[in-house]
């Protein structure tokens, strides 16, 4: 067992899901079942091997600072599940 | 509409025998009347696509300039974004989301005259192998109706295979294209990483994922290409560099081609009937004079453990976006933001997105990130390497696309079973490089893929081997008979 039930609970957090307690259940035997089966990777001699988080060789991709056309306000807010006064509306933060 | 081509419909339409309304309509009675049965549409926009006909009827009949692909009907596999058309992900959380711009892909396949017959199912946010996952309901397989059309690709590879649609697109993480085009006896492409605009494709995993087409064969394929390949500056992993015109490689002719056979995609964990057929094509292709030879990919077997780290880590961040609320899905019952987001996230997504967003912040977490998402990233540049130098070698090499030919609903309910569908198709995404799955055979009256990998950018070569393979071999011209859908 890599993980415990309450890693899951934290993970969750992390992840805003609120899982039921049978999904918790769930997602520790089937999470553990997939860590076990990436045991495998420590068999593998990575010293000296860089990382490789992107295959074509362009960074940093920039434009010209110029104005463009944007979306107009009323196609932003058009799936909003509720809006107001031209803004997204949510439950109280503070 | 019988089982036709991008270019041969193209004539028809040219020589006004049939016009793009009258074509449009055959496929949308065509899906009103089996869809039902194969279930390959979340969405069919009938009114939209007949307009669109109209409108292009009218222009040849002006005799204004068409599009290469004018009045040929086709379908969107449900990620990518259609202005004012619902698009799902096939996803709860994304049920009522229309957006309000284009994906690339879909603005290019406009402007080349092409009619867009609705948007097709998947599993949910592209994540599965089988389209079981999708948030509203499995597609099946138009070849045997108990089996899956594969996945994430399910519903785009059954609308060209039961011929509701001549041609679609789909997008490819891990095999996404490739495996149900295998198991639907069509003819699928993962383009190289960069060489097709993802501009408006809901992300999975932005590293990996790769729009292509699905189409009846390999000249089609090549004419797909050529209308959604190029570079876009709104597309940041856009390459800038020159495309070819992809039906210049359509020649009968491997004379000297080298093939390599990578051994670590045969054997243990493939179908013996798969590799028989397979080991088919081989011979057909070293008789059409290729020279084929064995060679080794030794880091094949860590791709898929490497995958399931790099992919879900992305997928994490990725899908943070759905929170309830600037679209789709939100909770009603909460109180205060956190349980706003956290209970519209867990009543949105199904059970395998959320597996997949709890493995990618785990492993992406504080004391995990080293061990788990940067060895994974080490392993994967020792399997772009093993690619690196066998094209030193190659031309191309030839694996099955899948280990299997199309399963029963169900069979694969084992989470790291259903991972395995994609042994052969991980390496590919983990090396950026172009994939192409063409049907070679049948086995059990299921269609078997063979899965043609190039260097990157090479997408040519593939087609050229593809398009000879085609023009000397029956095995790769599959029909379904669609008994029980009739």
């Amino acid at each position: 067992m890599k993980i415990s039930i309450k890693d899951v609970e934290y993970v969750a957090l992390l992840s805003r899901l609120e899982l039921t307690d049978e999904e918790k259940v769930e997602q520790l035997r089937e999470l553990n079942k997939i860590l076990d089966s990436m045991e495998v990777l420590n068999k593998v001699d990575t010293s000296g091997v860089e990382p490789l988080a992107h295959v074509l060789p362009i960074h940093n991709v920039l434009r010209e600072d110029e104005l463009r056309a944007t979306l107009p306000k009323e196609k932003v807010l058009q799936n909003a599940p509720e809006e107001d006064e031209g803004m997204f509306k949510v439950p109280k933060i503070v | 509409m019988e089982l036709s081509t991008i270019h041969g419909l193209r004539d028809l339409l040219a020589n006004r025998e049939i016009s793009a309304e009258e074509l449009t309509n055959q496929a949308l009675e065509k899906i009103e009347k089996i869809d039902d049965k194969i279930k390959a549409f979340v969405t069919v926009t009938k009114d939209e696509a007949i307009q669109v006909a109209r409108e292009i009827d009218q222009k040849r009949r002006k005799g204004e300039s068409l599009g290469p692909l004018s009045g040929i009907p086709m379908a969107l596999k449900d990620n990518m974004c259609t202005e004012g058309i619902k698009t799902t992900c096939s996803s709860k959380i994304l049920y009522n989301f229309i957006p309000p711009y284009s994906a690339k892909v879909y603005e290019k396949l406009l402007g080349a005259g092409s009619i867009l017959l609705g948007k097709t199912n998947m599993d949910e946010f592209a994540m599965g192998s089988s389209t079981e996952n999708s948030g509203f309901f499995p597609t099946r397989n138009p070849w045997d109706l108990n089996c899956v059309p594969g996945g994430s690709s399910g519903g785009s590879a059954a609308a060209v295979a039961s011929g509701e649609a001549v041609f679609a697109l789909g997008s490819d993480t891990g095999g996404s294209i490739r495996q149900p085009a295998s198991f639907c006896g069509v003819v699928g492409l993962k383009p190289t990483y960069g060489a097709v605009s993802r501009y408006g494709l809901i992300a999975y995993a932005s590293s990996l994922d790769q729009i292509g087409p699905f189409t009846r064969d390999v000249t089609d394929c090549a004419l797909v290409m050529n209308a959604i390949a190029g570079h876009d500056s709104f597309d940041s992993t856009s390459a800038a560099v020159d495309y070819p015109d992809y039906t210049s490689f359509l020649s009968n002719d491997i004379k000297g081609m080298r093939i390599g056979i990578p051994q670590e995609y045969f054997g243990e964990g493939i179908e013996p009937e798969v590799e028989a057929k397979i080991r088919e094509a081989i011979n057909k292709l070293e008789e059409l004079g290729a020279v084929v030879e064995e060679c080794s990919l030794p880091h094949t077997q860590y791709a898929l453990p490497a995958y399931y780290i790099i992919a879900p880590a992305e997928c994490s961040s990725n899908l943070a976006r759905y929170d309830g609320v600037r679209y789709g899905l939100r909770a009603e019952d909460a109180d205060d933001i956190i349980s706003m987001f956290s209970r519209t996230r867990n009543q949105g997504f199904g059970i395998e997105v959320k597996r997949r967003i709890m493995l990618g912040t785990y492993a992406l977490s504080s004391g995990y990130y080293d061990a788990y998402y940067l060895k994974a990233l080490k392993v994967r540049n020792l399997v772009k390497q093993d690619f690196d130098l066998a094209f030193e070698k190659f031309d191309c090499l030839l694996t099955p696309t899948a280990p299997s030919v199309a399963f029963e609903f169900g069979s694969k309910a084992d989470t790291l079973a259903m991972y395995k569908q994609d042994v052969c198709t991980i390496p590919i995404n983990l090396a950026g490089i172009p994939a192409l799955s063409l049907p070679y055979g049948l086995v059990n009256n299921k269609p078997v893929g063979l899965q043609l990998v190039g260097k990157a950018f090479g997408e040519g070569t593939l087609l050229r081997v593809a398009y000879t393979l085609e023009q000397n071999s029956e095995q790769t011209r599959l029909e379904p008979s669609l008994e029980g859908v009739k």
